[in-house]
């Protein structure tokens, strides 16, 4: 707190390499938040509405079992139990009664299913705001400001380097595992991967799932700065550019487009906005992924749409 | 056994480009426009009208717009409540600063300019499709609000960023009471309803079938394909557009740009999906199922609890029970409720000897 | 419903003579008594109690329902007439408040007389229906701004303090606090404000201030949700202003605010809150990074008040608390929320007295003269066992605002420490001015012909 001293200039160059560097790790909290619409797209080629209240739900119940006495690492996995419970219910109530409807349908019962699981979390845990503690301080890294006079959140690291593992862990189960071969099976054509004996039901299963997990990741980060709370549920806005920039499909684009939506807002609204009374960094992002569709339709790591009569 | 169309048969062109070919449909559709126009506004406490039916009929308008795009021309959007925006600014605008304005030459023009602002925001769907589209629509709806939010001009300074809706006047008369705005809403919906169907049913709707089911296809057979894309997101923002005005006109009064959310662009976009893709009515069932559904959810569960259930309890369960029954009736009939009663129009064909 | 008609043993039997007295006193004095059973009052409590906003909803509303339990309980109602009440909920939204208003408008042969939202987009959507409807529009502390002017305004209230005062007591905390109006000029003020009607509202105020006293004064506005305020922050961290004036609305926002301070090293001590985006709910979230932040308060938080204590006594005591967690008792909204219910409750009892129906029904009319005849002396704030917790105040024909007082509360970690007695304005002449000024734009924009008020 002491830094904030008068006497303490910050030269313009240095100011464009913090907002800059700011930017580009906020955008890391924002692919957090994308990877598990990018999971379940991948999976079921549905845009998971309820994906933000996936994130409330899972960090609300994860401090809820601590009030009720857990300890942190007990916590962690009883509330992955319950994502992992959330993720089967799903599969078996909303989407297996579901299949082979179009797009239009499915993304409706998602929004079922949000207005479900939002209400479900405040039912449970009531509408108490609440406080999560990691044990990371959301503070300027000292010996980073001294030396250089940039000033990078302790938490912004641990999220960049958080969703750095994830995406590494993420890909590494979708190239090298069966399940996730069979999970790209599926994703091409349900209908074949099922004839040639791919047990569709469990990859659904395993994908909501893992979802639940990274929307619970995704809620403790964002929970350590904003409180565990009902806002949370509209984090899914942030996520979108990401998805589009990066492509629906791909695990690896979300962090290169999670890095570019990040720098762009924040530079845009520090440098640009001002002129025009601020707050261009709502729909700066979306004029980007507009820009990056008419180069590249399908994102920039999607894949290629053929059509053909 | 009185649903049948046996017997009636069309002997000319005239009769073969009917709206409602049948007699019954014709009766059917007389008997609801005398109850709207002559029962409801006479039975209908000040409650219903103001705050169930006014809303109701509006946002079944905008989503007819929505369903125009969406439905039959296949573009995924998110921009309908900017489009609304637009609409209410510009009516507003209109009565402002237009000397004498007649209102409801205001309307269709804020329309128009809501129309033109939907074709320049179209401009990115004759290179991008599906999801993709939708979240580049979002663009939009960002950027509308964010204007009109900045730039005083279009609230005429007022120091709050807030506008007042002028009253509505038609031919000297001034439009106050529920039961007058409740007139005039339904004027307009029922006439922008029964063009809807014709464009629909015409060359028009055919062209944007056929770029919705396949555009390479359409493009193929000689269909210009960026004029008919375009075209629909003129006229669906144009309906967007007069849903809006009606909105700030009759139903809020009092509105500030952020009124028009993201949020209630996805409400519209609910409304056409539960409704139905590419139905006149399902615009109207849905708009009634997305908004009425957790108003009367809320007052049953406070006539039915009383005050026994903490009402955060009660409100939270709300939330759920909506929740269910959107994904019941999705399982129920994965494509919308105008479907279901496309089922009980068959059944009643046969009735009461199906076989 | 059931329940209120259905005191524990011991009220009922307090109760009953009290009624039973009123009941006789009505007799004697009034000319007929048409209706058989107890006479009620109804009122609607328009409740946001998810979303968002649940925390402000559940605080406010739990207070003005456990203090409407509390007379009935206690005192058997109003002069005997209980109260009753419909909730409806809002979702903070304009378009379900709109709902809500013309929902509770009427019930049964009852007709609401006062609409208390607790939200400035929802206070203007319905504030055009007011006048033709004959309902008090209550904006304890939020809302249209000059609406204080009553002549313009007859059915729209501000009581006790509205956003003007407010800003301007927090430019009066910060002048002290720098030693003085001269040492103002040429000191950097930042306005960071959610991006609506309602983070706009203390602008006019603010800049004609800024101009008089000669600081910068640079606004800066976060777009709702707001959970992420990074490029806002740094923003102020290359302005590098002496103070931030805060304006937001919803937990999320709010705490963020202070998360993110902590992230560009921001002192909390040089952050003042509006009364909107300061309470218990804020400050936790946000855990150490809020120690030190400055939050203005109309109705002050406690459970040091009588009222409040009698209140855990008697409504919780026998369970029948309205909030879902107890322990939130005493905390700034629901402090907020029994405050605003004190004002309804003492406008109905002046509007018996005025119009001669003690222990009768009141009509929206009478209540509105009841709601303008509301005079808070100290005494009557002992008597009613709040001393301290509001300012005293007293409304009149051109005045609905009342006090424009506040006092400033810092949070210590754990709870807020009260730092100023009550405060307004420096000149707060200058502030009614901007109001009158404003409200006779709007009615000459708008039509409104002015009401005369007898000279005060």
């Amino acid at each position: 707190m002491a830094a904030f001293l008068p006497s303490f200039e910050t030269p313009a160059l240095l100011f464009f390499v913090e907002v800059l560097v700011g930017g580009l790790l906020s955008g890391l909290m924002y692919s957090l938040v994308a990877l598990g619409f990018v999971l379940i797209y991948k999976a079921s080629g549905v845009f998971n509405f309820a994906q933000g209240a996936m994130v409330f739900f899972a960090v609300l119940s994860f401090v809820g079992f601590q009030e009720l006495g857990l300890p942190f690492w007990a916590a962690l996995p009883v509330t992955i139990g319950l994502m992992i419970l959330v993720g089967m219910a799903t599969e078996r109530m909303v989407l297996r009664p579901l299949v082979n409807q179009n797009e239009n349908t499915l993304l409706m019962a998602t929004i079922g299913l949000a207005f479900v699981i939002e209400g479900l979390a405040q039912l449970a845990w009531g509408v108490d705001v609440r406080r999560i503690e990691l044990g990371i301080k959301d503070e300027p890294i000292m010996w980073l400001a001294d030396r250089t006079g940039i000033f990078v959140s302790q938490l912004d690291i641990v999220a960049g380097v958080v969703a750095g593992v994830m995406v590494i862990v993420l890909s590494i189960l979708f190239s090298a595992t069966k399940a996730g071969r069979g999970l790209r099976a599926v994703a091409d054509d349900p209908a074949a991967a099922l004839s040639v004996g791919i047990p569709l039901k469990q990859i659904w299963m395993l994908v909501w799932a893992t979802a639940g997990v990274v929307a619970l990741v995704a809620g403790m980060l964002w929970g350590a700065r904003s409180g565990v709370q009902f806002a949370l549920v509209l984090l899914a806005l942030k996520a979108m550019p990401v998805l589009i920039i990066g492509g629906f499909t791909s695990v690896p684009g979300v962090i290169v487009a999670g890095l570019i939506v990040g720098a762009t807002e924040k530079l845009a609204e520090v440098y640009i906005g001002p002129a025009f009374g601020g707050g261009i960094e709502g729909w700066a992002p979306y004029m980007l992924a507009v820009f990056f569709l008419f180069i590249r339709p399908e994102g920039l790591f999607g894949e290629k749409i053929i059509r053909r009569v | 056994m009185f649903y049948r169309e046996a017997g009636q048969f069309r002997t000319s062109y005239a009769q073969d480009s009917q709206m409602l070919p049948l007699w019954q449909d014709k009766l059917g559709m007389i008997a609801i426009l005398t109850i709207a126009f002559g029962i409801v506004p006479f039975v209908a406490s000040d409650y219903w009208l103001s705050a169930l039916l006014i809303p109701w009929l509006i946002l079944s308008l905008v989503a007819l717009g929505q369903n125009i795009l969406m439905g039959y021309a296949g573009q995924l959007s998110l921009g309908a409540a900017g489009f609304m925006a637009v609409g209410a600014f510009a009516c507003y605008n209109l009565m402002l600063r237009v000397e004498g304005m007649p209102f409801l030459l205001a309307v269709p023009l804020s329309g128009l300019i809501a129309a033109a602002v939907g074709i320049f925001f179209g401009l990115p769907s004759l290179r991008i499709r599906g999801l993709y589209l939708a979240v580049a629509t979002l663009a939009s709806q960002f950027f509308i609000v964010w204007v009109l939010d900045k730039f005083g001009w279009f609230k005429n300074y007022d120091i709050a960023g807030v506008i007042t809706a002028q009253p509505i006047t038609v031919l000297g008369h001034t439009f106050a009471t529920p039961q007058e705005k409740y007139w005039i809403v339904v004027g307009i919906v029922v006439l922008l309803a029964w063009a809807a169907k014709n464009m629909a049913r015409g060359s028009i709707g055919r062209g944007w079938m056929a770029v919705r089911d396949m555009d390479v296809a359409a493009e193929a057979t000689g269909l210009p394909l960026m004029r008919t894309k375009l075209q629909a997101f003129a006229i669906s923002s144009f309906y967007c557009g007069v849903g809006g005005a009606l909105y700030a006109f009759a139903f809020l009064q009092t509105v500030e740009p952020s009124a028009f959310t993201i949020e209630l662009s996805f409400r519209i976009l609910f409304m056409v999906v539960i409704g139905g893709l590419g139905t006149i009515l399902g615009s109207f069932l849905g708009a009634g199922f997305i908004l009425l559904t957790p108003i009367f959810l809320n007052i049953a569960f406070h006539a039915i609890l009383g005050k026994a259930v903490d009402a955060t309890i009660a409100s939270a369960l709300e939330q759920v029970i909506f929740g269910v029954m959107i994904i019941a009736f999705l399982i129920l009939e994965p494509h919308g409720l105008a479907r279901l009663w496309q089922l009980a129009k068959e059944r009643l064909r046969l009735w009461p000897f199906p076989y | 419903m059931q329940e209120n008609r259905k005191p524990s043993d011991a009220t009922r039997r307090r109760a009953l003579p009290i009624a039973a007295l009123g009941a006789l006193l009505a007799l004697a004095g009034a000319e007929t008594i048409s209706t058989s059973h107890a006479a009620e009052q109804y009122f609607g409590v328009p409740s946001s109690r998810v979303g968002p906003y649940s925390a402000m909803g559940t605080g406010y509303y739990g207070g003005i329902i456990d203090y409407m339990n509390y007379v009935n309980m206690k005192e058997g109602g109003v002069n005997g007439v209980k109260l009753t009440w419909e909730e409806c909920e809002t979702e903070y939204n304009a378009s379900r408040t709109v709902e809500c208003y013309q929902r509770l408008l009427q019930k049964g042969d009852q007709r609401l007389v006062v609409f208390d939202v607790l939200g400035t987009p929802g206070a203007y959507a319905v504030i055009g229906r007011m006048a033709p409807d004959n309902v008090v529009l209550a904006q304890f502390g939020y809302g249209r701004t000059d609406a204080a002017d009553g002549r313009v305004w007859p059915w729209v209230f501000g009581a006790h303090s509205n956003y003007w005062s407010q800003i301007a007591m927090k430019l009066n905390f910060i002048q002290q606090k720098e030693g003085g109006i001269e040492k103002m000029k040429g000191k950097k003020l930042v306005h960071l404000h959610i991006d609506t009607a309602f983070g706009r509202e203390p602008l006019p105020a603010f800049r004609q201030i800024a101009k008089e006293w000669g600081f910068e004064l640079t606004e800066i506005s976060i777009a709702p949700p707001g959970l992420e305020q990074q490029s806002q922050w740094l923003q102020i961290r290359q302005l590098r202003p002496d103070w931030v004036t805060f304006w937001g609305a919803g937990s999320g926002m709010n705490s963020t605010a202070m998360t993110s301070a902590a992230r560009v090293g921001f002192p909390r001590e040089k952050m003042i809150y509006v009364t909107f985006g300061g309470a218990e709910e804020d400050m936790i979230p946000a855990g150490d990074a809020a120690k030190g932040t400055f939050v203005v308060a109309n109705a002050v938080p406690g459970k040091n008040f009588p009222l409040v204590a009698d209140i855990e006594k008697v409504v919780y005591g026998a369970g029948k608390g309205n909030l879902q967690n107890p322990t939130r008792v005493g905390t700034v909204y629901w402090n907020r929320g029994v405050a605003a219910a004190v004002m309804w409750v003492e406008a109905l009892r002046n509007a018996q007295k005025i119009h001669n129906k003690v222990g009768k029904t009141v009509t929206g009319p009478e209540f509105r003269d009841g709601y303008e005849a509301i005079a808070m002396t100290p005494d009557r704030l002992k008597e009613l066992g709040i001393e301290g917790m509001i300012p005293p105040f007293k409304l009149s024909c051109a005045n609905h605002e009342g006090a424009g007082k506040f006092k400033m509360m810092q949070w210590d970690g754990g709870k807020f420490q009260i730092v100023t007695d009550w405060m307004g304005p420096n000149d707060p002449a200058s502030i009614r001015k901007q109001i009158e000024d404003s409200a006779a734009k709007f009615a000459a924009e708008n039509g409104v012909t002015p009401r005369t008020c007898p000279a005060a």
